[in-house]
């Protein structure tokens, strides 16, 4: 097994026994970053000399006993978030030459927690996107099939991961940004509750929805990344004060009577081959001890509506500040997607347009919220698929406006309420494209969906598949 | 026809928190090097995100209970969409539906009866500053962010005035609370309390009635001759020239709706020099910022007690005081109005009565000293001045008739210095004080002595 392919959790055994050092597993997975970046693209920037320094350094501290959480271990952060003195894009040439003078709040508490900073995932610009393929620096393939797409906006994220370019990621989703394309690449990715971890820094898209969080090899590892990113953030007003619990402790918890939903409702549209994995998976828990049980839930196709009118009202208003008076770059160089998304956001804000649509889409958002409150009264968690359908193949979204809402459409009912989701791998299609399992629970219910989450990966194998690259 | 002006008033004022409303920059940027105060949210940088600073938002509130406000238990902040290139956001973080404080009033004296409703206060941040100049030998507009993101207060009120007399008592009142309750200098001059107008003319009509009460007890005017058109004049930064370009401005007005014609709604500016207003920028319709509500600060629940606590805080105001001091010390409304002007002057004559009344000095005779020497309270301690006051009155405790005989006395015993007087020789009347003085053995005020002094030689 080659360093690169560890998971965080295995890195962190084998460096504190020194059977490797940082540098050691850093320099492979930056070896792998060259051998795949051209086929891939999963890399916007690549910080091979931080990098370096920053395994020195965490080699140092090793060995003078240093005890950090995620001490040595490499990591790959989506070029939306800030990182200090190092070009930030979001995948915009509006951005191409922003080098920001702050490090967003998780990647201070990644370095604090010890990281080795790879370098900055493509992403859709702005995060606009599930395909990648609205990126201004080329689109992201998917490691299992270079024809089809990654999924995004975390693609490269999750690019990253599944290509063992990295030992773990950093990604953010607004709605299925970190779910879909983990879905999708075959790897894990947590969604938290909206207010779990902090915001500052990380490039606003939707500034209610936005939600950083970890793409990983393992459930196990999204928990120990997650007790280092959650928490309350003087610099961002809606981080919430509850205590973060550990939540790698209670991974093998038993499932016996925990009460898990299903609802019809998510698999309408669904493709056959996803249904039946979906189904598989749902038997495994069943067999884990999780009650079953049928809920009915507010139709998706209602909070894609919703999603669209919100998201686009406030990316009109999140982009203003690229005026073209400080970034170097004008408002041209916005991409297709960029501006569709402005002109329909500044509509539906426009006075005589802002009751017929934002205030409309924030009641039935209430709406949306109240049902969820109502089923998480009946049970427990509720599982169904990520994404309809596997990865689609490359060009899919071009001409197809609504392309992500569309395959996002199941995590967004989710998003819009705020709660807390996860993606675990859950089987192959006959071409070999992963299937993806989502669990979600009530907000702030992390501990809850990692510890289903982790005891479903571990009863079952789909881990140890890995893309033949 | 005659016309009758139609006013209303937007203030905005800065709030003189230690630091900027939504970051921990320093609001102390007046005269500082340009971009030295700011950071990556009052840069708007890409990702740096707003932190509501709670005292801005006590002290807004506390100006919404000192203008009679009610303090709405739910209130949000909201963008407010916009371009400009001071704006480094694309957007101000502002107040749009649901402000801290509303439906106020402020009663004027002069006009009797004459009441001044308040829409709204509202909080918000203020704006970058552009510098216009030349560099390189080239025309260049420059920005300085010092400024952005400095809590402001905007303090708007219904179209009530109907004169620039009012508008100007209204604008000292609200200068004089503000600094009572201490949260803004509110110097114009540095650009801590702006001014913005709006004005327009109606019909006049005699006999109606200018407001009634509903049954709610609200003060609500008849709806009917309201103008269709507003002018709203900027740049303006002295209660001063408010009042001139109000005159300029209802003149203006009047000769175009004497022509038979509307004056252009729009905004004007204010020209110092020529005393006049002039065209800025046209506004055909209401600018749409396209308002909605900012994610990045979560709304406010404030409880009533919240809300009484921080009314508790707030001092006496200066009406209030102005009839306390009034009956307390039954002084007249002059003197009062004086002593109350500045609740440092305020608390330190009462600091001083409090003290003076040990020593059997009464609260007229304080006022006058305070007054007729122009008593600066931040250069003299209270004590210092009771001190002063008591050294004062014993100099004038010498009998008069006491002073004459000693004065004679001494002309008899100096008969040149007393020929030397009466030949024009003024400055021997010194000589003579010196030699009383001597006798006297208390301390006693030359010009008591010399009033004698002259009295007593007329006569001879």
């Amino acid at each position: 097994m080659n360093l690169n392919e560890l998971t965080i959790s295995q890195s962190l055994v084998g460096l504190k026994k020194k059977e490797f050092s940082s540098l050691e597993l850093t320099k492979a997975c930056l070896r792998q970053i060259k051998n795949q970046e051209l086929k891939i693209n999963a890399f916007v920037s690549i910080t091979e000399e931080k990098a370096i320094e920053q395994a020195k350094k965490a080699d140092l501290l090793i060995s003078k006993g240093t005890n950090s959480p995620l001490i040595g271990v490499p990591v790959s952060i989506k070029d939306n978030f800030c990182t200090k003195n190092i070009r930030t894009t979001a995948s915009s040439k509006v951005l191409d030459d922003f080098i920001p003078p702050f490090n967003a709040t998780v990647v201070k508490l990644l370095e604090e927690a010890g990281i080795v900073m790879l370098g900055k995932t493509n992403l859709d610009a702005w995060a606009h996107g599930s395909s990648t393929e609205t990126s201004d620096f080329g689109s992201t393939k998917n490691p299992w099939n270079t024809n089809f797409l990654p999924g995004g906006s975390s693609g490269g994220a999750a690019a990253s991961v599944a290509s063992n370019e990295t030992v773990f990621a950093i990604g953010s989703e607004t709605a299925g940004s970190i779910r879909q394309p983990a879905s999708w690449c075959g790897v894990v990715g947590l969604k938290p509750t909206y207010g779990r971890v902090s915001r500052y820094g990380l490039i606003a898209m939707v500034s209610s929805l936005d939600c950083p969080g970890p793409i990983a090899k393992s459930v196990e590892d999204c928990a120990l990344v997650l007790e280092v990113l959650a928490g309350k953030d003087s610099l961002d007003a809606t981080t919430s004060d509850r205590a973060v619990p550990k939540y790698s402790k209670s991974l093998n918890n038993s499932l016996a009577g925990i009460r898990i939903g299903v609802s019809d409702e998510y698999f309408d549209g669904v493709d056959e081959e996803v249904n039946e994995k979906i189904q598989e998976a749902v038997k495994i828990l069943e067999k884990l001890g999780a009650k079953i049980k049928k809920v009915k839930l507010f139709p998706p196709k209602y909070a894609i509506a919703v999603y669209t009118i919100l998201q686009r009202s406030e990316v009109s208003s999140n982009l203003a500040r690229y005026d073209g008076i400080r970034y170097g770059k004008d408002r041209s160089y916005f991409g297709e997607e960029a501006k569709r998304r402005i002109m329909l956001g500044t509509y539906t804000l426009s006075s005589g347009y802002y009751d017929q649509y934002y205030n409309k889409a924030q009641k039935v958002r209430t709406i949306i919220m109240n049902d969820f409150d109502k089923a998480f009264k009946k049970v427990d968690l509720i599982v169904g698929p990520t994404s309809p359908s596997t990865a689609l193949p490359i060009g899919s979204s071009k001409n197809h406006p609504m392309f992500g809402e569309m395959s996002d459409a199941l995590v967004e009912p989710s998003t819009i309420a705020g709660l807390a989701g996860i993606n675990v791998p859950c089987g192959f299609s006959k071409q070999r494209l992963p299937i993806g399992l989502q669990i979600f629970g009530p907000q702030f219910s992390e501990e809850r969906v990692l510890n289903a989450a982790h005891k479903y990966e571990q009863t079952t194998d789909w881990r140890k598949y890995k893309p033949s690259l | 026809m005659s016309y009758k002006p139609v006013i209303g008033l937007e203030v905005h004022v800065e709030l003189k928190t230690k630091s900027k409303m939504f970051c921990g920059c320093s609001t102390d940027y007046f005269g500082k090097k340009p971009n030295t105060h700011v950071c990556p949210t009052c840069f708007g940088l890409p990702g740096a995100l707003p932190t509501p600073n709670k005292i801005a938002i006590e002290w807004c509130i506390k100006i919404g209970l000192s203008l009679n406000c009610d303090i709405p238990l739910f209130s949000k902040f909201d963008r407010k969409n916009y371009f400009y290139p001071d704006l480094p956001k694309g957007y101000q973080i502002s107040q749009y539906d649901l402000p801290f404080a509303h439906n106020g009033f402020v009663k004027l004296k002069t006009d009797e009866n004459k009441t001044i409703r308040i829409r709204r206060v509202h909080m918000e941040e203020d704006t970058g500053k552009l510098i216009h100049g030349i560099v390189n030998g080239k025309k260049a507009s420059l920005i300085d962010f010092n400024r952005s993101g400095v809590p402001l207060v905007e303090i708007v009120t219904e179209p009530d005035f109907e004169s620039a007399e009012q508008v100007n008592e209204y604008l000292q009142k609200l200068q004089q609370i503000i600094r009572y309750l201490e949260v803004s200098d509110a110097d114009m001059e540095k650009g801590q309390m702006r001014l913005e107008p709006n004005i327009s003319l109606k019909k006049s009509h005699p006999e109606q009635r200018e407001e009634y009460r509903d049954s709610s007890s609200v003060i609500r005017r008849p709806q009917n001759d309201i103008p269709t058109y507003k002018v709203e004049v900027k740049n303006i930064n002295s209660f001063r020239f408010v009042e001139k370009a109000i005159h300029y401005e209802t003149e203006r007005q009047r000769k175009i709706l004497e022509g038979g014609k509307t004056p252009v709604q729009e905004t004007r500016g204010w020209d110092e020099k020529r005393q006049i207003t002039f065209s800025q920028r046209i506004k055909e319709q209401e600018m749409d910022y396209r308002y909605f509500p900012e994610a990045d600060i979560p709304p406010f629940r404030w409880t009533k007690s919240q809300i009484s606590r921080l009314r508790s805080q707030i001092p006496e105001m200066p009406d209030k005081k102005l009839k306390r001091f009034n009956d307390d010390y039954s002084m007249s409304g002059y003197y009062s109005e004086i002593l109350t002007r500045e609740r440092k002057m305020a608390e330190f004559f009462e600091e001083t009565v409090k003290i003076g009344k040990k020593y059997n000095i009464n609260a007229k005779k304080i006022a006058n000293t305070i007054i007729n020497k122009k008593i600066d309270a931040n250069s003299i301690l209270p004590a210092a001045l009771v001190q002063s006051i008591i050294k004062q009155s014993k100099k004038t405790v010498v009998d008069e008739e006491e002073l004459k005989n000693i004065a004679l006395e001494v002309f008899r015993k100096n008969p040149k210095a007393v020929d030397d007087y009466k030949k024009g020789k003024n400055q021997v009347i010194g000589f003579i004080i010196g030699m009383m003085k001597r006798e006297i053995k208390k301390p006693v005020e030359n010009n008591q002595l010399k009033e004698v002094i002259e009295n007593l030689l007329k006569i001879q």
